[in-house]
């Protein structure tokens, strides 16, 4: 089954929730398939993602939490249930560019310098070549690429190619920040040092971040709320509250808090028998 | 090959310890002195038969001793080459003096070791990056290319009607300047650079349609393959009979050999963007007319230059073979075809001449231009 939908509070301050930014109830995607043995990719699935939020997706290959990511980016439809992003369908978000996505992989143009990358959406948006090359600017700064401005994406290593993807996305100036395993295929030590940045840039931006991860430590360590997955059909097992405080530095993952958190995620994980395929 | 602190500081700094390359081309250079060099009014001439030839042979071995006790290799490669120069004109200083080179196995050996030789510079220099290894190597192994042939051509009295030397050819183009100019605006200026545009452009605009609707690229691509299967001398009198003798009919046998080519890599480059780059834009609320603009013409790019890199050499061999089946009394196809029923080859063979450079210019032009304007691709990067 399904776990409730948590119509909760803010759990930072204890005032009355303001209205939710994402709201998906008994949604639902099934692809048909060539053999006639269609894969529900989501099934029944409800969340509400408070603003201000650091919500991880967590849970293992094909359990639908980036199907789940597609849907509320409007990359994917889904053939049952509701959606509602900023109040709005997921198309209407996506065509008034309400939200930034961060792909597992760069994806940026080799042809582009990294400056122009991060200008592409605001080419496309129409916003003068000024305030452009700024924002690109500011957004670069912001991840800690300053002076890369005139390099080549493929000059790049892969950390700082996603951070400049990480820009690109932050230039649209979203209140939704919807991040598909970002550092996935990065090695851990670039990993950690850029889920430390991560966190202070939504620290420091305030924006509500969507993140899919299959990683626990990567979940627990920057999430304010936990949503467990589980495959076949793609569903959500639990949704683990990560009240640690909101500063966060590598270290808290020694504490005792963490491992009770990373422990729940875990447990809530082998509840849908994951591991055992 | 290292110095050795010993007294005698000339066979040290001489590099031929175990000089395997080096003995290889002495041994053809002692046969060839045993040898004949070839025959002078009926006379057997050898090599101390009172020719410049002893002076030559001095020149390259004082050359290889000189190149032996350079101080680096790269200048005793230059100095060799010196030496390799002077034994490549040795058989066209004898040809000049009337010597018949094939009545004598001597020059012949001789240039076996000369060419060695060269093989052992150009070795030691495309070592070297930069300049050298990029123009001076090419550029040496092409002119050696060009004295073999005219040393074998003229050696060998082979007739002009079969086989022009270099120079012969050299000398039709100068001159025939004028009609090879007016032939080369004709057919270059005027029929390949009209049916070429013609045909990459249509080529490029039908893909573009057929993107956009998909029955028309499904149609279209088998169609392209029977049309690549065309022969161009099938269709060219055919099109000479629809558009009369002047470009027209060039320009259209042109247009039917570059358009399929031009068709298939723009659909191939249209849809090589990868479907994260198209979520991207996506995302981006980019529609059709932006994607296109943004990443999918941008990504087909060197796509497209492969196309018209091809299309740059069928537009010419179309243009030229069109040229066979009626014209104006103007064009290299034309001018081929008359001069060679009226055994002018050097004028043939200027024609080809000019044919080649043409191409092969056209063809670098885009290569130049895909370079600068794809150095972000994998195979052009440059780190």
């Amino acid at each position: 089954m399904h776990s409730p939908s948590p119509s909760r509070t803010n759990g930072a301050t204890g005032q009355p929730a303001p209205a939710p930014i994402v709201e998906a109830r008994s949604l639902s995607l099934v692809y048909p398939t060539a053999d006639n043995r269609p894969v529900t990719a989501l099934s029944e699935v409800d969340l509400t993602i408070a603003r201000g939020d650091f919500v991880s997706l967590i849970g293992p290959s094909g359990c639908g939490k980036t199907t789940l990511l597609r849907v509320i980016a409007d990359l994917e439809q889904p053939t049952g249930g509701r959606i509602t992003v900023e109040g709005l369908t997921p198309e209407q978000a996506r065509l008034k560019r309400l939200y930034g996505y961060v792909f597992q992989a760069p994806a940026l143009y080799p042809w582009r310098t990294v400056e122009r990358n991060v200008m592409l959406p605001l080419e496309i948006m129409g916003i003068p070549r000024a305030e452009r090359q700024a924002r690109a600017r500011e957004e670069l700064q912001r991840v800690g690429l300053s002076g890369f401005e005139r390099k080549f994406p493929w000059q790049l290593s892969g950390g700082m190619q996603q951070r400049a993807s990480i820009a690109r996305a932050l230039a649209l100036k979203p209140d939704l920040l919807l991040m598909d395993e970002p550092f996935g295929a990065l090695d851990e030590i670039t990993r950690d040092h850029l889920n430390l940045h991560l966190t202070q840039l939504w620290r420091s931006t305030g924006k509500t971040c969507v993140f899919v991860t299959h990683s626990i430590a990567e979940a627990v360590f920057l999430s304010t709320r936990i949503v467990v997955m589980s495959p076949r059909p793609g569903r959500i097992l639990d949704v683990i509250d990560c009240d640690l405080p909101r500063e966060r530095t590598l270290d808290i993952r020694e504490s005792p808090e963490f491992a009770a958190i990373a422990h729940r995620v875990r447990d809530g994980l082998k509840e849908g028998h994951s591991y055992d395929d | 090959m290292s110095r050795q602190a010993t007294t005698n500081t000339h066979t040290t700094s001489l590099r031929t310890a175990a000089d395997w390359g080096l003995v290889a081309v002495a041994l053809p250079t002692l046969a060839a002195l045993t040898q004949p060099i070839g025959a002078r009014g009926g006379e057997t001439l050898g090599w101390f038969g009172g020719s410049l030839a002893p002076l030559f042979l001095i020149g390259v071995v004082l050359t290889v001793l000189a190149g032996r006790t350079a101080p680096t290799r790269i200048k005793g490669a230059w100095t060799e080459l010196a030496g390799i120069v002077l034994a490549w004109l040795l058989p066209l200083h004898l040809l000049d003096e009337g010597v018949d080179l094939s009545a004598g196995a001597g020059v012949w050996l001789f240039l076996v070791a000369a060419i060695l030789q060269l093989w052992r510079v150009l070795g030691a220099l495309s070592a070297r990056p930069g300049w050298t290894r990029s123009v001076v190597v090419p550029g040496l192994f092409g002119l050696g290319l060009l004295i073999a042939w005219e040393i074998l051509v003229r050696g060998f009295q082979v007739p002009a009607i079969l086989l022009p030397a270099p120079s012969r050819i050299a000398g039709a183009l100068v001159q025939h300047a004028p009609v090879l100019w007016d032939d080369f605006r004709q057919t270059v200026l005027i029929s390949v650079l009209r049916g070429y545009l013609l045909g990459c452009g249509a080529g490029f605009a039908v893909a573009i349609l057929a993107d956009r609707v998909p029955f028309l690229a499904r149609g279209l691509l088998p169609l392209g393959n029977l049309a690549s299967a065309i022969p161009v001398v099938g269709i060219a009198p055919i099109m000479v009979m629809w558009f009369g003798f002047d470009w027209q009919s060039k320009a259209a046998v042109i247009v039917v050999m570059t358009f399929f080519p031009m068709l298939v890599n723009t659909l191939a480059g249209l849809s090589s963007a990868e479907r994260i780059q198209l979520d991207l834009m996506r995302s981006y609320a980019a529609g059709y007319g932006r994607t296109l603009v943004k990443l999918r013409l941008p990504n087909a790019l060197p796509f497209l230059f492969n196309g018209l890199k091809i299309n740059s050499t069928l537009a010419l061999i179309g243009a030229i073979v069109a040229e066979f089946f009626g014209t104006p009394v103007v064009g290299m196809g034309f001018r081929i075809s008359t001069e060679v029923a009226r055994m002018n080859l050097d004028v043939v063979w200027a024609s080809i001449t000019v044919a080649a450079l043409t191409g092969s210019g056209l063809y670098g032009g885009l290569a130049l231009l895909e370079r600068a304007t794809t150095a972000w691709h994998p195979s052009m990067r440059r780190r």
